[in-house]
């Protein structure tokens, strides 16, 4: 099993945002950055499928400055074996991203080419069925449940009421979801070890893509809502409210 | 390029009931273009429920029918999309599980801009702009798309309309295609309810409720409002194991765009206002009168949900009639 992961560098989800880079971007002074949550679901779905089959090789890919490989740093002390490192700048066009990952993987070999069903910052939910077009390889996305034997993966996904069952042949491309696994945290051996493994830089040259950001705001505030009283006692009045207020009865 | 493709969900047979809001959103496309409105279904076999779709906005019906179809089948519906997309100014799915999955792939095939969870959309010289909440709702990004654009319209995002117009039938051809991923079967949750992702009204519990038996007050006031209600949690008790992963709502879990959500001892946190924070009305009931969920509420009662839950449902059904 050869086994590649796509990760992305994204704000800490608790951070404040604050808007910045002519009111495209967010201000990154005072944030932390880590691994796209779901990319963790990810990293754990291949270390432990190359630890069931015993045998294999786990590659993360990274399109990104060089502030990246801090996070690849990560993933290669949770146990994932190598690193590459895309170097570049990415896109707001989700196309534009997995087409450099696209060339890249193309021709790798992998039997299983895993992503985050989202990042976190720009909620693209594109990049993983993209590169899975572009590479003509069969694809599930959101998955919640993964078996691999005999060259076909078994995956499990939620849609509204209900869940998906599906089948593929390797080679695929899936997108992890929250309830797939549960990622494990790198310990201070894997960290050491993290230090000496692989780490190749490619320099990529993204193109600009035909999405462009016109701004970034903060949301609109919701109007300020109102304590209509305390305990049961409040309940006429919450129903009066519900009723020829926001008349949702 | 003087059409708007919809792209129409549909299940077993019977269209899912997101179609009048994603017709209304193409139709507003349309109708600044100057464009038609074509509606897409895929189905095995015919389809019914598709003569009201005229009315909602659709000049035309196009019909792709397959065997493969029986189940969904994104590999299909991929290729159908991408052999009529040259007429299309833009390809609106919804921001479903499903919508989402179809989005991108369509982009990809036919080289197009993706914009995902859309809660508005205009024409902008030769672009089309839309708006999309991105840093787990705490910011609002604007974009222009160039060329033909595949938008995924978030649920609740953008009302239907009554259109009046003529949604003549028409089949399309599916071409030939290589079926990559095969749908087994869909299985339907242990218990029958309506998915918190598509309800009217969502109740929800947090870790303010103690214990996983307590949903029970949940579940009698969601019961109050029949088919339309969903039981929703916090990832708290969704962690402890109190309720199923479906039910969670907020970063990690599910976006929610209700007409009425109640949150019922819960916190507040920024993930979980993350996924509900779009709701029309939003109703807390939680005994610290510092918490969060106070700041989105639009109304808010102080006080122990043990004792405001059985009076709040009560009042609820006499209010209901
Ligand atoms: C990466 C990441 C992703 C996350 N994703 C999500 C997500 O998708 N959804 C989500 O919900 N959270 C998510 N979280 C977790 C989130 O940060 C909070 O921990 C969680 O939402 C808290 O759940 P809670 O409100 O049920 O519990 P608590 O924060 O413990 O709140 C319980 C509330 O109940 C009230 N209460 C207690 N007893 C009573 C009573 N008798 N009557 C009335 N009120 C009472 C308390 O005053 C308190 O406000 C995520 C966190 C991280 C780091
Ligand atoms: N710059 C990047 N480098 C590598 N993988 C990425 C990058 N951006 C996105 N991805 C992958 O694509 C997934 C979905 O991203 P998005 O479509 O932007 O929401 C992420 O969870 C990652 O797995």
């Amino acid at each position: 099993m050869k086994i590649a992961v796509c990760i992305r560098r994204v704000p800490d989800t608790t951070a404040k945002i604050t808007i910045a880079g002519g009111g495209t971007a967010i201000d990154p002074a005072g944030v932390k950055f880590v691994i796209n949550p779901y990319d963790e679901f990810a990293v754990e779905a291949a270390i432990a499928l190359k630890e069931a089959a015993g045998a294999g090789e786990t590659v993360t890919i990274a399109l990104g400055d060089d502030s990246v490989q801090e996070t690849i740093r990560t993933t290669l002390a949770m146990g994932i074996d190598r690193a590459v490192h895309l170097q570049g700048t990415g896109s707001a066009d989700g196309l534009a991203t997995a087409r450099v990952l696209a060339d890249h993987l193309r021709g790798g070999g992998y039997d299983l080419i895993l992503f985050g069903k989202l990042a976190v910052d720009d909620y693209g939910q594109q990049v993983g069925p993209m590169v899975a077009e572009l590479l003509e390889l069969p694809c599930a996305t959101a998955i919640t449940a993964l078996e691999v034997a005999d060259g076909s993966a078994t995956v499990e996904r939620e849609i509204e009421g209900g869940t998906e069952v599906a089948t593929c042949p390797l080679p695929a491309v899936l997108t992890c979801d929250k309830g797939l696994n549960t990622p494990r945290l790198p310990g201070l051996k894997g960290i050491m070890a993290a230090k000496k493994k692989p780490l190749e830089v490619v320099p990529v040259e993204a193109a600009a893509g035909q999405a462009t950001i016109v701004s970034l705001a903060l949301p609109p505030e919701r109007p300020a809502g109102r304590i209509v009283g305390e305990g049961a006692a409040a309940v006429p009045a919450l129903i009066e409210a519900l009723t020829s207020e926001a008349k949702v009865l | 390029m003087t059409a708007i493709l919809a792209i129409l969900e549909q299940r077993d047979g019977a269209l899912r009931k997101g179609a009048p809001e994603l017709l209304a959103a193409a139709r507003q496309l349309a109708d600044a273009a100057g464009a038609t409105v074509d509606a897409i279904v895929f189905g095995a076999a015919d389809m019914a429920g598709l003569d009201g779709l005229g009315a909602a906005g659709a000049d035309r019906v196009l019909t792709a029918t397959h065997a493969d179809f029986a189940q969904y089948c994104p590999d299909g519906i991929v290729a159908t999309v991408a052999a009529l997309a040259g007429g299309y100014r833009a390809i609106l799915t919804a921001a479903t599980a499903t919508g989402k999955d179809l989005a991108p792939r369509i982009a990809a095939r036919i080289g197009a801009p993706c914009g995902m969870d859309v809660t508005g959309l205009a024409l902008q010289g030769d672009a089309i702009r839309v708006t999309r909440p991105v840093y787990a709702g705490k910011a609002i990004q604007t974009v222009d798309l160039a060329g033909t654009a595949v938008i995924a319209v978030r649920p609740g995002a953008i009302a239907a309309t009554a259109a009046g117009k003529a949604g003549a039938m028409s089949a399309v051809e599916v071409p030939a295609f290589t079926r990559r991923l095969t749908v087994r079967e869909v299985r339907a949750p242990e218990q029958a309810t309506v998915d918190v992702a598509e309800a009217r009204v969502v109740v929800a519990g947090g870790r303010g409720l103690g214990d996983p038996k307590h949903f029970a007050l949940l579940e009698e006031l969601a019961a109050v409002f029949g088919g339309d209600a969903a039981v929703g949690a916090s990832r708290a008790v969704v962690d402890a194991g109190w309720i199923g992963h479906g039910h969670q709502v907020g970063q990690t879990g599910k976006t929610v765009a209700p007409e009425l959500y109640f949150a019922i001892g819960v916190s507040g946190a920024i993930q979980h206002l993350a996924g509900m924070r779009t709701a029309k009305t939003i109703v807390a009931i939680n005994r610290d009168k510092d918490a969060p969920i106070f700041k989105v509420a639009d109304y808010g009662i102080v006080g122990d949900l043990f004792e405001v839950m059985p009076a709040l449902t009560e009042a609820v059904k006499k209010a209901r009639g």
